[in-house]
Order: C-alpha cells, then sequence, then structure tokens
C-alpha cells in the first residue's frame, strides 16, 4: 500500500506539472502523455481521473486515447526495451530470422518482458533506417545492420 | 582540420557517435586543433558512417567508417583503404539533379549562418514580396504534387484554403509517414530543417495562416531533437512569430510528436492526433482544407512537398517544372531499401526506368541474387516484377501499370523470397495498425490472413475468395490503409502465382 501511495504522489506530481507546461497549447493530451509515459515508464491508472477533468473529458475519452497509440504503456517496460523493426525493407534483409531467434534466446514473444524484468522486445514498422537493415531501436537509440551477435548483446542476452 | 561526420539517423545507428568520440581522442593525443562539423548524410547509405575531410577546398570521403580506421585519416588520407575520393564527384552524388534536397549533406544543419551562405531563405524572401495571388499562382505552376503518395496538387490545395474565411487558419506538417522504404522525410528533417520551415511560412504567408504543426513520427528519435532546436534557432533569429523579417507576417510553428500510430500517417487521423483525441480516420468531405485541425481550414501536406516550395520560389516555377514528365513535374527522392547493393536517397527528375533505378543506380541486390520484385510506395504499394522494369518512375505511369509511387520507396526483394508470405504480411500489418473505423479494413485485414493461410494449406478456391475480399476492402474502406492493402496482395498474387500454387501441388 505505501508503495502505491508514494506512486500516486509522484504521478500526480508529472500530472500537474505536466498540466502546467501545456496550460497554452491546443489539444495538449498526447505532449501530457509523452510526458506521464517519459517519467512514469508508463500511464498509471491514477491520472486518468483528474486527466480527464483538468482537460474536460471524460475518462473514458483519456482511457480511448490511451489504449489507442502504440506508445503509451499500460504497464511497466522491462530495464531494455528493444524496438525491432519487421516493415519490409527490413525482412528483406532477413530481420525475421533475426527476431525468430532473439525471441528464442530471450524465451519470450512479441511485446512480451523477460521474466527477470530486463528486457522487453517489440516490434516496430519502420525507423527510416531502411537501407541500414535489419534496424531497431534500443532504449531509444537506432541501431541498424543488425546480425544475431550484435542484436543479443545490445539486446543483453549474448 | 575540418571534419564532416552525419548526425543522420543512417549515419548514427552504423555507429557514426563512436566514430566521432574516436576522432576526438586521436585528434587530443596528436595535439591536433579538430572541428567536426556533424552534417545530414548524403544518401548513401552503405557508406555510412561516411566522414569528410576537407583537402583544400574539396571534400573527400571516407566509409563506412570503423573505429580502427580513424587513425589513419591523420596519417596518409590519400591512401585510406576506406577512401572514395571527392564526395561530389562520386556517381551516386554526380549523378543527381538536387533540388529539395540540395543542402541535405552538405551543411551544418543547425547553422542558419551556413543555411543562407547556400541559397536559404532566398525563397522566403521572394515570396515576402510577392501578392498572396502572385504566390499561390507560383505553386501552382511549378506544378508541385503531393509528395505524401496522393498526388494531389499543392497548389489547388493551398487555392482552397486561402480562399477560406476564417478566424484562424493552420500549416500541417504530415512527418509521420512511417511507410517502409520511407526516409527521404527523416533525412530532410535531420539535414536541412530550416527548409522545411521555410516551405511552412510560404505556405503560411499564402495562405494566411498564422499558426503550424509539424507532426513527426516518435519512432525518429534524432529528427525530434533536430527539429526542436531547429525552430528554437528560427524563432531566435526572427524568422519564426511576429512580424516575419520585419514584413508584418506572423507564424508560430510547434512540432508534436506522434505515439506509435503507422495510421496517424493519414492526412484526417493526423488531425485527430494532433487534437489529443483517438487517431481515426475522418470521412471526406469535408476536406481538410476547409474543416481540418479544431474545425478550421487547414494546408496538410507532406514534409518533402513543404520542404521543396522553398526552392520554387527561389529559382521560379518554370524552373522546377522544367524536370519531369507527363504530369509528374519536377525531381522526386527516390529511396532505394531492402535488398539493395547501394541502397539510399536519390533525387532526380522523374522518369527513369525502374531498370536504371535499381539495377543501374542501385547496383542490384546487397545478397548477389536475381531481383525478385521492388515494392513501390511503401507497404500499401505493389510489387512490380522485373517484366514491368521498364515502366518509367511517374504518377500516372506507375498507376498505368497497376501501382501507386507512394513516397517513392523502392523495397528491392531477391529470388528468395516468397511472395505469399509479403502477401499475408500486407494484411497482418494492416490488422495491426487499422483504426478500426470502417468494417472493411477492420475486419477485412484479419480474414485477409486467414484467407491467405488457406492458399498456403493448398485451398485454391480461397483464392476468388481473396479477390472479393479485396476488392471489397478497395471500393469499401475510408481511407489508404484498408483502401491499398489490396495493392501488395494482389499484386504478388497476379505476377507471381506460383507462389500461391506451389503449396497446393504438393498437398494435391
Amino acid at each position: 500500500m505505501t508503495l502505491t501511495s508514494v506512486r500516486t504522489d509522484s504521478a500526480l506530481e508529472v500530472l500537474a506539472a505536466s498540466l502546467v507546461s501545456h496550460a497554452d497549447r491546443e489539444g495538449p493530451l498526447l505532449p501530457i502523455l509523452h510526458d506521464l509515459q517519459a517519467a512514469l515508464g508508463q500511464i498509471p491508472a491514477e491520472v486518468l481521473k483528474p486527466l480527464a477533468a483538468a482537460l474536460q473529458m471524460t475518462e473514458a475519452e483519456v482511457w480511448g486515447v490511451v489504449s489507442f497509440y502504440h506508445d503509451f504503456r499500460q504497464e511497466p517496460a522491462g530495464e531494455r526495451v528493444v524496438k525491432l523493426c519487421r516493415a519490409e525493407a527490413c525482412q528483406a534483409r532477413g530481420s525475421e530470422d533475426l527476431a525468430g531467434r532473439l525471441l528464442a534466446k530471450a524465451g519470450i514473444s512479441w511485446g512480451e518482458t523477460t521474466q527477470d524484468g530486463r528486457l522487453t522486445i517489440e516490434p516496430v514498422y519502420c525507423l527510416g533506417l531502411c537501407a541500414c537493415g535489419p534496424a531497431a531501436l534500443v532504449d531509444g537509440r537506432p541501431v541498424a545492420r543488425l546480425t544475431l551477435p550484435s542484436l543479443e548483446k545490445l539486446a543483453g542476452v549474448a | 582540420m575540418k571534419i564532416y561526420l552525419p548526425l543522420d539517423s543512417f549515419a548514427v545507428a552504423c555507429g557514426a557517435d563512436l566514430i566521432a568520440e574516436t576522432l576526438r581522442g586521436e585528434a587530443a593525443r596528436r595535439g591536433i586543433d579538430l572541428q567536426i562539423i556533424r552534417n545530414g548524410s548524403r544518401g548513401m547509405a552503405w557508406l555510412e558512417p561516411l566522414a569528410e575531410l576537407e583537402i583544400d577546398g574539396i571534400r573527400h570521403g571516407f566509409g563506412p567508417l570503423e573505429p580502427a580506421d580513424v587513425a589513419g585519416l591523420f596519417d596518409e588520407p590519400g591512401r585510406h583503404p576506406k577512401a572514395i575520393g571527392p564526395v561530389e564527384a562520386h556517381p551516386f552524388w554526380a549523378g543527381q539533379t538536387r533540388l529539395t534536397f540540395a543542402r541535405v549533406g552538405v551543411i551544418d544543419p543547425l547553422s542558419l549562418q551556413d543555411y543562407e551562405a547556400h541559397g536559404g531563405l532566398s525563397g522566403l524572401r521572394r515570396a515576402l514580396g510577392m501578392s498572396r495571388e502572385d504566390c499561390l499562382e507560383e505553386v501552382t505552376q511549378s506544378g508541385l504534387r503531393g509528395r505524401g503518395g496522393a498526388g494531389f496538387p499543392t497548389g489547388i490545395k493551398w487555392q482552397t484554403v486561402a480562399k477560406a474565411v476564417s478566424d484562424q487558419k493552420y500549416i500541417v506538417c504530415n512527418a509521420d509517414e512511417g511507410d517502409s522504404a520511407t526516409f527521404a522525410d527523416r533525412m530532410l528533417m535531420e539535414g536541412d530543417p530550416f527548409t522545411l520551415i521555410e516551405g511552412m511560412i510560404i505556405a503560411g504567408i499564402s495562405t494566411g495562416a498564422t499558426r503550424g504543426y509539424i507532426f513527426t513520427r516518435s519512432e525518429y528519435p534524432i529528427v525530434i531533437r533536430v527539429m526542436e532546436e531547429a525552430i528554437r534557432r528560427a524563432e531566435a533569429a526572427g524568422l519564426l512569430g511576429e512580424d516575419i523579417l520585419g514584413s508584418g507576417h506572423s507564424f508560430r510553428l510547434e512540432q508534436r510528436v506522434g505515439a506509435g500510430a503507422y495510421v496517424c500517417g493519414e492526412e484526417t487521423s493526423l488531425l485527430n492526433a494532433l487534437e489529443g483525441k483517438r487517431g481515426v480516420v475522418r470521412a471526406k468531405p469535408p476536406l481538410p482544407a476547409l474543416q481540418g485541425l479544431f474545425g478550421r481550414p487547414t494546408v496538410i501536406n507532406n514534409v518533402i512537398s513543404l520542404a521543396t516550395v522553398p526552392v520554387i520560389f527561389a529559382k521560379g516555377a518554370a524552373h522546377y517544372r522544367d524536370f519531369g514528365i507527363g504530369r509528374s513535374r519536377g525531381t522526386i527522392p527516390l529511396q532505394l531499401a531492402g535488398n539493395v547493393k547501394y541502397g539510399g536517397l536519390y533525387e532526380t527528375a522523374f522518369g527513369l526506368t525502374l531498370e536504371q533505378i535499381i539495377n543501374q543506380i542501385g547496383g542490384g541486390t546487397a545478397t548477389g541474387r536475381a531481383v525478385k520484385a521492388v515494392q513501390a510506395g511503401g507497404p500499401l504499394g505493389a510489387w512490380f516484377p522485373t517484366s514491368l522494369f521498364h515502366i518509367p518512375f511517374g504518377y500516372e505511369e506507375f498507376a498505368g501499370a497497376g501501382g501507386l509511387i507512394g513516397h517513392a520507396g523502392l523495397t528491392v526483394v531477391d529470388d528468395g523470397t516468397d511472395m505469399l508470405k509479403m502477401a499475408r504480411f500486407a494484411f497482418e500489418f494492416c490488422a495491426v495498425e487499422s483504426c478500426g473505423k470502417c468494417t472493411p479494413c477492420r475486419i477485412g485485414a484479419v480474414r485477409g490472413v486467414e484467407v491467405i493461410d488457406r492458399i498456403g494449406r493448398g485451398d485454391a478456391a480461397a483464392v476468388p475468395l481473396l479477390q472479393s475480399l479485396c476488392a471489397t476492402m478497395k471500393s469499401g474502406s475510408l481511407c489508404a490503409l484498408g483502401g491499398f492493402t489490396p495493392y501488395p496482395v494482389l499484386s504478388a498474387l497476379t505476377h507471381f502465382p506460383q507462389d500461391f500454387s506451389v503449396k497446393e501441388q504438393v498437398d494435391a
């Protein structure tokens, strides 16, 4: 219980600061959700009500937006997040085989986190690195010309 | 000592930051005063990280660099194993007609001084001296069409917004086009962000819009950083805000970041995302030009369309229009992607054939195997077999061959590729990214995967069902996601029927 309330406090603080910093923006919901995601690693359920009230929306509307976009998490990701490109240009350079091997080694499926909480592997559809594939974002950093050894090292499962 | 080393994602993803660090360390060790300019990419992706060393005023290229190659740059650069000679004499560069991308890879992307020294702001200065009608006429006369894929004449779109009456109009830049094989937007924004800003200001002046938004993909972290900084510097220089360059015009510009939804590359769902809503598609009409962002008249253009406006104003509509073929005027940044030997960005006038583009410029496949097909225009574009490689690159020419040029991205695959698998992936992708608003797309994509699996199991009766499903999606979907997914599916089926029947024969 203590942990939850500490997190609620900090979530509400982040929300309050974000609402102030975007007060003069038109349609500020996405920037606010990005702030929450960046600071808290997820969009916690407890912010929905105050956020909806502040923007004069219903909770359902806010939840609808949160759940629509891939970037907003309803639970936190692993310590390291590998977003591996599955789009056609990377496939043409062998990304599907690479992905299959990495997932098998980590023992998870697309979108899952390893049991030790260290690694999340997600699909992404194009990073604009289509002439240097296979490509990925590792904790937000673009990497390309991936091979199985280089990818395993980046993912921390080598 | 002056070295150019790209900040572009191609270069960074292939290790440019480590090269920069190694360069600094090596220079310090040797007591050499080193200046590193982080430029955009020249577009020769296979050579990234490509460093350029200025020798007697000429930039010599070295790439693809690895940390072990760095010391050699300080010793005898002329004999360096990764030397490619003067960069601008390289055939991949020398063969291009760079109008939109003229400065990309050349200048320091965040130096307004460098930008102006290379012709930047001359288009805006000319536009500021023209009437609104003349500005609109200039864009119309240039023949510029939407580079996002739809190919709608930019001038007509702007005229519609200019004529609309409203207390507020908007210019929205679509920088959320997540089509595979599309990296022109990213390269432009990383390599020459002020061009996009200048184009948006001209759009504002021409239509009476005083606010602009750039909606950028969250998958482009470097773009986001570069663009934020460019906007900040443009504001500081009086280029954005009130009374632009003392003209009396004002234009406020803000970048917004997407949240990982492919469908937001569709203009109406992008507008919903900007408004802070679910990125679902809106039915048209009303057109965004009349009721767009927050219900106000809105110009929504792709990055490349807007970034081409400055050169049209700087050199005149006729200069631009004189390039190209038929109704495809000007230049197009071709993006060579996938399994291709010389991948990257190649800006040239419309009209090259696929044979010239893929086999001559691109050098065929990277694996050295035979080219099987090319997907033109991203995940919603048709697969072209080599028997169609005589088709010249143009909007109508590609449409006539059952495809589209889309964003001019070209994904090359070799003869080891199973086209049934690629067709299945097209549906799978559509199912993941569908916004869910219209039934043909939402349900059709899921059924499509199932029908293709039936064909894969040898059920020939499923082929007409697949064709019927595609016809429904094509004519019944609200936007291009559901409406164009049939392109890759049907083109794969039409041109590579053997990939759809092999398993049938085996099972029979």
